[in-house]
């Protein structure tokens, strides 16, 4: 069995990963082969077009789905060794989700919409209300906890979003597309955020198809065919 | 599972769609409020046959001289010899048996002053009084002496005291029954109407020997005859059993050869009244299971919409699962929202229900009960309806893929 490089630091790693869908009569080979590690506190934009691979990959980080081969190790962890509740309780404590389209309940106020992995939470540590509430002012949302997603913008509701990711003290945040459906001011001030959240050692993984967004990251991955195309560092 | 999540998330929920949940609700709440209106009506029913039978005495064997046979002939009801004092007597000594009540009874002209009433004159020995557990508004039963001596003495049934005394105290005052003069001693309790429709307080009640002496006259052959006999069995006795053991006993007092037919009957009161209202009992079971009926149709319209709502929510519930919610916690959540439709339901239709069994006490005058029970069984019932019917939609809920769900629109 090949070896993938280990990097001490490397809060996630895939080992030589591949994922395959069965598409009626075809096999559709998301992802082939790849072996990446994620450094904590790294700031990483996937790139690429779409149906590379680069949606599968944060899924498979993510813990929502499971790959064909391979393994993936989230802080050390095997995610293959883990059952259904553990997967649950490791998306809850460890890995905040970030959406394109913000995925909040229209029915509730932007801090329920926050309470909500709290709520889910099995450690139960600390005062919920007070936890959801320091995370919609760090975002800038202190004065707009009562309100329902309809009542705000686009970037507004995408803080809450942030919020609501960043209330389990994850240690890694996974953004699919988080400036895709926001104007391009709104779009900066949205990952000024995630960059802060980086900076204070959270890791960040966005999948973007935007040079701008992209260029706020460290490290770019892009992908082509399942497979890692290129790898760009950038210093900040 | 986590509680707190499934309740709250389940309320939010059904908060957020006030209509549709009223609506569904109303199944359930249609299906409890009929299910509680004829459980409340059949055990009204139940109760009143109960009560006609602890009236009657619950515990009580009636005893009836049969026919009498000669060769092949039989002579008829009560044609056979009659029961005496000493079968009362014998009878006394059984283990099993507390209480032996005689009984003449004849119809009587009773005349207090101006007015004249025909009743039912009952002669009876102090027993009676226990085995049909007759209780006095005023004045004393008769006594032994009474008894022993012929006294021409009287305990009247409430109707007598309203018909002939109209307000006025009637102890101490006397009527005639048949011309001979009695004095009331007693005013018995109300009793009401008897399970075969008659007026059980109709009724005048003197020593037997002052009846068999001096109003309803002697047997012809047998002066110290009894027509009837009812005694009472000892608590933990089993009914069939003393009515065999009374039945071998009477055999011998009565002399019967082991070859011999009964000349006598031994019967259990309590037995016809139950035979006679079974088909009561039957109706409103039928009715109750209609009712059910009902119920379980609210429980597929549940079932319906919260697979409707599944289907809706499809994308919250991928949420849901990435931000860490276990497959138990979306079965709790939808399994809870099923269960507070029914629940909630089957509370406002446990008030409903209660209201129209009593509309059906008052406009249709059915003898009604409510106990706590009845509304104990209705709401468990309907809880367990959304159980039953909120559990296929949760599953569902629970066994979506995530990022299936996610990409849902």
């Amino acid at each position: 069995m090949k070896q993938a490089p280990i990097s001490s630091d490397a809060i996630i790693r895939c080992d030589s990963v591949s994922k395959t869908y069965i598409m009626g009569e075809q096999k559709v080979h998301a992802l082939r082969d790849v072996s990446v590690a994620f450094a904590a506190g790294e700031m990483t934009a996937i790139m690429g077009p779409s149906g590379s691979g680069k949606s599968t990959l944060m899924n498979l980080i993510g813990a929502l789905d499971v790959p064909t081969s391979g393994d993936l190790y989230i802080q050390g962890r095997n995610l293959a060794k883990l059952d259904v509740d553990e997967l649950a309780d490791l998306r809850n404590e460890t890995i905040g989700f970030v959406f394109q389209q913000f995925n909040l309940l229209g029915r509730a106020t932007a801090l329920t919409n926050v309470k909500l992995p709290l709520r889910y939470s099995r450690k139960l540590d600390e005062d919920i209300d007070a936890r959801a509430v320091e995370c919609l002012q760090l975002v800038g949302l202190g004065d707009r906890m009562g309100h329902r997603p309809m009542q705000l913008s686009g970037g507004q509701q995408q803080r809450v979003a942030i919020a609501r990711a960043l209330a389990g003290r994850p240690s890694i945040i996974l953004a699919d597309e988080p400036t895709g459906a926001l104007d391009t001011q709104t779009s900066g001030e949205i990952m000024d955020l995630l960059v802060n959240l980086g900076q204070q050692g959270i890791t960040v993984i966005l999948v973007t198809h935007e040079a701008e967004v992209a260029a706020y990251a460290q490290r770019q991955i892009h992908f082509r065919d399942g497979v890692i195309e290129r790898e760009i560092r950038t210093e900040p | 599972m986590k509680f707190g999540v499934a309740i709250s998330s389940a309320l939010e929920a059904l908060i957020a769609n006030p209509l549709r949940s009223f609506l569904t609700m109303l199944g359930i709440m249609i299906g409890v409020a009929s299910v509680m209106a004829m459980m409340a009506i059949s055990e009204g029913a139940a109760r009143q046959v109960d009560e006609q039978i602890s009236a009657l005495g619950a515990s009580n064997l009636t005893l009836r001289p049969g026919a009498s046979r000669r060769g092949g002939r039989s002579s008829g009801a009560n044609s056979a010899p009659p029961f005496t004092d000493k079968t009362v007597q014998a009878l006394r000594q059984e283990p099993y048996i507390t209480a032996v009540s005689a009984r003449n009874n004849g119809g009587v002209t009773v005349i207090s002053g101006n007015d004249n009433w025909s009743t039912q004159l009952f002669g009876t020995n102090t027993d009676y009084f226990v085995t049909q557990a007759w209780k006095l508004t005023s004045g004393e039963f008769f006594s032994e002496r009474n008894l022993s001596q012929g006294a021409a003495v009287a305990v009247i049934g409430a109707t007598i005291a309203d018909t002939l005394f109209d307000g006025t105290n009637p102890l101490g005052q006397n009527i005639r029954a048949n011309n001979v003069p009695l004095r009331i001693i007693g005013v018995l309790e109300k009793k009401g109407q008897s399970g075969f429709g008659g007026d059980r307080d109709d009724v005048v009640i003197v020593p037997i020997t002052t009846a068999r002496n001096r109003i309803l006259g002697a047997h012809r052959t047998t002066p110290k005859h009894v027509n009837s006999i009812e005694v009472g069995v000892a608590d933990g006795y089993d009914m069939a059993d003393a009515q065999t053991r009374l039945e071998n006993r009477l055999r011998e007092i009565r002399k019967i050869k082991p070859t011999g037919t009964d000349n006598f009957r031994v019967f259990n009161v309590a037995d016809f009244v139950r035979a006679r209202s079974s088909t009561q009992a039957t109706m409103g079971l039928l009715l109750a299971f209609t009712a059910a009926v009902s119920l379980i149709v609210g429980g597929v319209g549940v079932m319906n919409i919260m697979l409707v709502s599944v289907t809706e929510r499809t994308k919250e519930i991928g949420l849901r699962m990435a931000i860490g919610a276990r497959k138990s916690d979306i079965l709790g959540q939808f399994l809870a929202e099923a269960i507070a439709l029914c629940f909630i339901g089957g509370l406002i239709g446990s008030g409903l229900g209660v209201g129209a069994a009593e509309l059906a006490a008052r406009m249709g005058g059915f003898p009604v009960s409510i106990s706590p029970f009845i509304a104990a069984t209705a709401l468990s019932a309907s809880v367990l309806i959304g159980l039953f019917f909120g559990y296929f939609p949760a599953r569902r809920a629970a066994n979506l893929n995530p990022i299936e769900a996610l990409r849902y629109e």
